[in-house]
């Protein structure tokens, strides 16, 4: 019988028509190295700049509420109704739908102990899961990267749609891929220079020791080389059907929806929209930017719906921060600190509403405090979802909760 | 293993005592004892100009106070972030043009060492200039001045640590960060060096002021000595441990020699250090004097930070920008954005500058820069420190920085110097001779590798082209 080893399989079935001709025993075969459908796809969408949450979900029965925010707090007539106590933000209609067809989740109350207020810190200590007192040098996926691709031949597990990589997919031995553009991509890294200097480590030799600087050099270069030209191929291979938006953010999940309807080997997609640091004139702008988050994430998800693949994908916001309860002079919001995470996807356990909204009377110094820690979201989607070792992971044990 | 060339030894030394030296420069050394060549980049030009970097007066700026407007608030921050970017690039030239590589060298490894923030640009300026001035002096000199630097006060919160409610914030990171690193202190010595820092503290125009009132004059035990210490009296006792001597020379040697660390060769130089009451030019003269600094296993082996690989381009070939913020859009992509360190921990460096994307810019820069490619990358969202209460609008800011791209790179480049120093290089010996002056390591550039990608129309344009090619390597991110 022919085996196909894995190398030899993705330089085959990286075209659309080897990959279909593939016989279905083979395909089963693969299931634990590659990712046939049924591979279970984790979208992290990071709203940088601190998202407001108090007007993303509503508490719109709360007088504190309304009494901290005279001009911003949104009406309950204007809010989408979720239930007798909470509402979403009018821009988000196509969540209101997922909602009510059970395929949203809201966790209230996500944060970290000892907060920082700043913009960089903060992200930081999302991206990197450490304890606000600590600086860590790698990030939460870039962790998953090092448990999970030991001996992967291209770094595609993790893919952030961006021109630059955040922190969050830096490991330490394995680092993520970021591009916006699956062609732009291919044409940097097909350089006929760089494939010439690669000479023998591109003809299926790739480097394995790279203990000397100038060789983990020529690996990157070579698993870029090599990654691009097969993310390329796989990005060719579908093409979506809905409408995106021609916003970034919707050009960007786009391209996460036709390489997640391909047979790319990638758990995890990373993408940020945003300036959410609304701290003038917030109505307008978070309007403007919530309604471009709804816009593609509805799109996507309609894609999945589409294809029958809703149940296999996860989406997940959140923000490095929220914002003050009050607000200030000038219209807006000043940083915060807890805030809440949206969960989107065909496959929840648990749907609705996670936990109780917001407390506005136990405040500390007039921001909210948190109930649930962000690495518990973390270590929940890495176990329950992408049957990853979270405490490995982590370097630490956290709650598991029952969304996934 | 064989011995290392005298030349390529004179190049490490060049890369890494400063950004790299011109094939004459190298070959000036090569003829001269190793000794006197590191007393003369230790001392720098004999007239040395120490001339301070200032791109604001404190009457260029209106004072901040609460009075005012948020307009007018929003106006100032604006002045101090063109400032911040000013001051950047007026470093960036310095290290490009200075005759005294090896202080802007130092004073960039301590810039990531006092890793600090603050959006005013009087304050970074001024910290700058302690920095650049001490960079080989004494580290207790350094250490003081920095610790009461409005700058970094400021960013530790001491303006919030007093008598009655101690913030501890700067007392930890003096001693984590500063000196002593973990695991040689407890939280009671944080605790009681906070409150001997307390009182610590600087006026609006930002000189150091000690409040007194503000000051816990208790009894105070750090580190096992006890007495009634000021904030002078704990620097002092860090200083006197032997540990500090350690913690800076395992950065100074990850810095200046390699990743990996040779506990030997460290301690040797943690002893120097500390015996010569922490002179920092004499623990450079003995590190670049000392044999095992030129050995085979050493060179090559350091991946550049953004800021060397830039400066070190702009050496090997001067180029006047049409817009010099540029600059800033390339410290951006790659990860090092002076004066904007990730965390109080500074830059993390060595394999973290790399991944997919930021090997690609790198080695796409020399024909982004040389040949006036278009320069199509976007930075991550800007949204630097602007602590509470201030009001940026950091929408603004992007859309204003996302413009700026998918721009040109206009200059003048100015080619004079490098087509001179091979002007007696035989033409079948020229690729050879460029990529052995340009590159520390070499692992697959041959010169028939090169041939394919030089324009042999001309014996300039083979020279420019070589050289664009050989800067586009991936041996060419190591020194």
């Amino acid at each position: 019988m022919l085996i196909l080893n894995r190398r030899s399989f993705l330089q085959v079935g990286s075209l659309a028509s080897a990959s279909m001709m593939m016989p279905k025993f083979l395909k089963a075969f693969e299931k634990d190295n590659l990712a046939p459908p049924g591979n279970k796809v984790l979208v992290v969408v990071q709203l940088s700049g601190g998202n407001d949450g108090l007007n993303t979900v509503i508490p719109y029965r709360n007088d504190i509420y309304y009494r901290s925010r005279p001009t911003l707090g949104i009406q309950r007539e204007q809010a989408l109704s979720l239930t007798d106590e909470i509402g979403i933000h009018p821009a988000l209609q196509g969540l209101k739908g997922l909602y009510d067809e059970g395929s949203l989740a809201i966790m209230n109350n996500v944060g970290y102990p000892n907060p920082d207020r700043s913009h960089f810190r903060s992200m930081d200590i999302w991206q990197s899961a450490s304890a606000s007192s600590e600086n860590w040098t790698d990030g939460w996926i870039g962790r998953f990267l090092d448990a999970q691709c030991k001996g992967c031949d291209k770094p595609v597990q993790a893919l952030e749609i961006d021109d630059t990589l955040s922190l969050a997919m830096k490991g330490d031995l394995q680092k993520g891929l970021a591009f916006k553009d699956p062609d732009k991509l291919q044409a940097a890294a097909n350089d006929r220079m760089f494939k010439e200097l690669l000479g023998k480590e591109n003809s299926g030799h790739p480097i394995e020791d790279d203990h000397a600087p100038v060789d983990y050099l020529y690996k990157t270069m070579g698993a870029t080389m090599s990654s691009a030209g097969y993310i390329k191929n796989q990005f060719k291979a579908y093409k979506t059907k809905e409408l995106f938006p021609a916003t970034d953010l919707g050009k960007n999940m786009q391209t996460i929806a036709r390489l997640i309807m391909s047979d790319i080997s990638t758990k995890v997609y990373y993408v940020s929209h945003g300036a959410f640091d609304t701290h003038v004139n917030q109505l307008a702008s978070q309007q403007t930017q919530l309604k471009r988050l709804d816009e593609a994430i509805t799109a996507l998800t309609r894609e999945l719906k589409n294809n029958n693949r809703f149940q296999d994908v996860v989406i997940v916001t959140f923000s490095e921060f929220g914002r003050r309860v009050a607000q200030n002079a000038s219209g807006g919001t000043d940083h915060g600190t807890a805030n809440n995470m949206f969960l989107i996807g065909g496959g929840l356990k648990k749907q609705g509403l996670l936990n109780d909204g917001p407390d506005l009377v136990n405040l500390d110094e007039g921001d909210l405090q948190h109930t649930v820690d962000f690495k518990s979201v973390y270590a929940t989607l890495l176990k329950n979802w992408l049957g990853a070792d979270d405490a490995a992971i982590l370097k630490k044990q956290y709650e598991h909760l029952s969304f996934v | 293993m064989p011995a290392v060339p005298e030349k390529l030894q004179m190049q490490h030394l060049a890369w890494r005592a400063g950004f790299g030296a011109s094939p004459a420069i190298i070959e000036d050394w090569t003829h001269k004892k190793r000794r006197q060549v590191i007393s003369k980049i230790l001392a720098g030009p004999e007239k040395d100009v120490q001339t301070p970097l200032k791109v604001r007066d404190v009457s260029d700026l209106p004072d901040r106070n609460k009075m005012m407007s948020p307009e007018e608030k929003r106006e100032l921050n604006k002045m101090n972030r063109q400032g911040v970017k000013d001051l950047n690039l007026q470093w960036m030239n310095e290290m490009v043009q200075s005759e005294h590589p090896l202080r802007e060298k130092m004073a960039l490894f301590w810039h990531g060492h006092f890793a600090c923030r603050t959006q005013n640009v009087l304050f970074n300026q001024q910290l700058l200039q302690v920095i650049r001035e001490n960079a080989l002096g004494n580290f207790g000199e350094l250490l003081t001045a920095v610790s009461k630097s409005p700058a970094m006060l400021q960013f530790l919160n001491n303006q919030q640590n007093v008598k009655a409610h101690p913030n501890e914030n700067f007392a930890r990171e003096v001693m984590e960060l500063f000196t002593m690193g973990r695991g040689h202190y407890s939280e009671t010595d944080i605790k009681e060096a906070a409150r001997s820092f307390t009182g610590w503290a600087y006026e609006g125009d930002g000189s150091f002021v000690f409040r007194e009132k503000r000051h816990d004059n208790g009894q105070k035990t750090v580190l096992g000595k006890s007495g009634n210490f000021n904030g002078d009296d704990v620097l002092k006792i860090l200083l006197e441990q032997k540990e500090t001597a350690r913690y800076i020379t395992t950065k100074i040697y990850r810095f200046f020699v390699s990743e990996n660390l040779n506990e030997a060769n460290v301690n040797k130089l943690a002893d120097k250090f500390y015996s010569s009451g922490y002179d920092i030019g004499a623990l450079m003269q003995y590190l670049f004097n000392a044999d095992w600094f030129y050995d085979a296993s050493l060179i090559g082996t350091r991946i550049k930070s953004p800021v060397e690989l830039l400066v070190g381009l702009r050496r090997a070939v001067p180029v006047e920008f049409e817009r010099e913020e540029v600059m800033l859009s390339f410290q951006q992509v790659l990860g090092q954005v002076l004066f904007y360190p990730p965390n109080v921990a500074g830059w993390p460096g060595g394999r973290n500058w790399i991944d997919s994307s930021s090997l690609m810019y790198r080695m796409q820069l020399p024909k982004m820069i040389l040949y006036e490619k278009e320069f199509n990358i976007t930075p991550k969202e800007i949204t630097p420190e602007m602590g509470m209460g201030s009001y940026k609008v950091t929408m603004e800011l992007n859309e204003s920085v996302k413009k700026q791209y998918a721009k040109k790179i206009k200059g003048v480049i100015n080619w004079n110097a490098l087509l001179k120093d091979y002007e007696k290089v035989p033409r079948e010996k020229l690729a050879d001779a460029i990529a052995g002056s340009l590159l520390q390591a070499n692992k697959n550039v041959s010169k028939q590798v090169l041939e394919n990608y030089a324009d042999a129309s001309s014996r300039e344009n083979y020279i420019k082209t070589v050289a664009i090619a050989v800067m586009s390597t991936p041996e060419y991110q190591l020194c």
